[in-house]
């Protein structure tokens, strides 16, 4: 929804020229993928289902291909989530999604909330620990691995807010909203786009 | 640690960002014009607001696409959260003005008539995209009545159950204007606001009667309000987001930088 549009003006912002990927096809003829999902996880991995994108989603972001996932697009990298249970995620992250505790205070999250680098990449170029990002969400994932997790955050509990491995890099704030330190993200992530364009086309 | 917000809020008349007291209307001349909607979005973005909100006050047809075009502009180069509210009926209007650029939609008055607005819109889009606007005069102590038709009509409803009522159906945040404090630069109802914050299990965001920079102070410490909203003493000038951001600081209330 208005989700998708404001990804689109953001990625153009920084320099990207975005395109919606409607069909498996479609797939072949872009260097990045950004996976912002909205909704409830079940619903959004039937519809991602109906489209026949979810495998090759699936096989392009367990491939080292630059790949950013957002809110959703970060949760239905792992094995399940409580949100909607038997619909099973991605898988490729080992761990699950679970529900903020009610002792926490208010649920959903909603608002401006610090990040804290955990592992320094060229994703996180230019962004500092303790910088505020926007997050809206009540559900946020546990990934047993801790060596995934790239960014952490605190709300009543800290939580892996981002996770990073190779190419791919997926947050659960809206990189979109948040202002600089989103833009700067996004531009990173259009960065390493652009280099592992140009290091495939100068090695064929 | 979540941070307090401060949201500028956009009255938009006419395709122009407009300003009165107490609920003013166009049609008393009770509406100063203070500016271009696009170009005071882009300021307070620069500045470092933390969300923005926009309100059609005309809430007609030709209102509403005049802020579905401010909605597309401001999407362009503003990118923070952007709630968008002013005679919300249906779930075609909520739909319309979230692909134009909004992360939320705020109903008010068509919501009274029809809770189930809350829900279907809940349902559809998430609750984290309907933001339930309440605007309510005091009645005596402890208590305050919600009114209806932009404050020009009294309803059945107390504050709290209205906006526990919207909570239960699906609104993910609640907005609460004080009618006797809008514009009057007193300070923001904290009592009020305090009430709903301690009662609800979403945000709480104050509107309504910011005057100087230590009502924000206030209402975020007094009140517990999760985020604070006001339109003419930024648009004016006379106080500016990053002084009253500074001042929170110093006050050891976290805001984003």
């Amino acid at each position: 929804m208005g989700n998708l549009r404001s990804v689109e003006k953001a990625l153009a912002f920084v320099g990207a020229t975005p395109r919606r990927v409607r069909s498996p096809d479609e797939l072949a003829e872009v260097a990045g993928v950004v996976l912002p999902g909205v909704g409830a996880f079940g619903d959004c991995a039937v519809r991602l289902a109906q489209t026949g994108l979810w495998s090759p989603l699936r096989d392009w972001a367990s491939s080292g291909k630059p790949f950013l996932g957002i809110c959703l697009g970060y949760q239905l990298l792992f094995e399940e989530s409580e949100e909607s249970p038997g619909v099973p995620g991605f898988g490729l992250i080992p761990g699950k999604v679970i529900r903020f505790p009610e002792r926490v205070g208010k649920v959903p999250q909603i608002g401006w909330n610090t990040i804290r680098i955990v592992r320094e990449s060229e994703f996180t170029y230019d962004i500092r620990s303790g910088e505020f990002v926007y997050f809206v969400h009540s559900y946020f994932p546990l990934p047993r691995d801790p060596e995934w997790t790239a960014l952490e955050t605190d709300y009543g509990v800290p939580f892996a807010s981002g996770v990073h491995r190779a190419a791919l890099f997926a947050v659960q704030f809206h990189p979109e909203k948040s202002q600089r330190v989103g833009l700067r993200l996004m531009a990173n992530f259009v960065e390493v786009t652009a280099r592992r364009e140009a290091a495939l086309s100068s090695s064929s | 640690m979540l941070a307090k917000r401060i949201i500028p809020c956009l009255d938009v008349h006419a395709g122009r960002v407009t300003r009165g007291e107490q609920f003013g209307r166009a049609e008393e001349g009770g509406l100063r014009d203070v500016g271009d909607p696009v170009g005071l979005a882009a300021r307070y973005n620069d500045e470092g607001a933390d969300e923005l909100v926009f309100y059609d006050i005309t809430a007609s047809v030709e209102g509403r696409k005049s802020l579905l075009d401010v909605l597309r502009a401001v999407s362009d180069r503003c990118f923070i959260p952007l709630t968008a509210g002013g005679g919300v009926r249906t779930i075609e209007d909520i739909r319309e003005m979230l692909l134009a650029g909004a992360d939320k939609v705020s109903v008010n008055t068509a919501a009274l008539a029809d809770p189930e607005l809350i829900r279907a819109g809940a349902e559809r889009f998430g609750s984290q995209c309907i933001v339930l606007s309440v605007d309510v005069r005091r009645t005596g102590p402890g208590s305050w009545r919600v009114f209806s038709h932009g404050g020009r009509r009294p309803t059945e409803w107390e504050a709290l159950d209205w906006a526990r009522r919207g909570v239960e159906l699906g609104a993910g945040e609640i907005v609460c204007n004080s009618i006797d404090c809008d514009g009057m630069k007193s300070g923001y109802d904290w009592p009020l606001i305090h009430l709903l914050s301690g009662e609800l299990s979403v945000p709480v965001v104050a509107s309504g009667g910011a005057g100087k920079i230590e009502d924000f102070a206030e209402v975020f410490c007094l009140g517990q309000a999760d985020a604070a909203l006001a339109a003419g003493i930024f648009h004016s000038g006379e106080v500016s987001i990053p002084s009253v951001k500074a001042y929170l600081r110093s006050q050891a209330i976290l805001v984003r930088c």
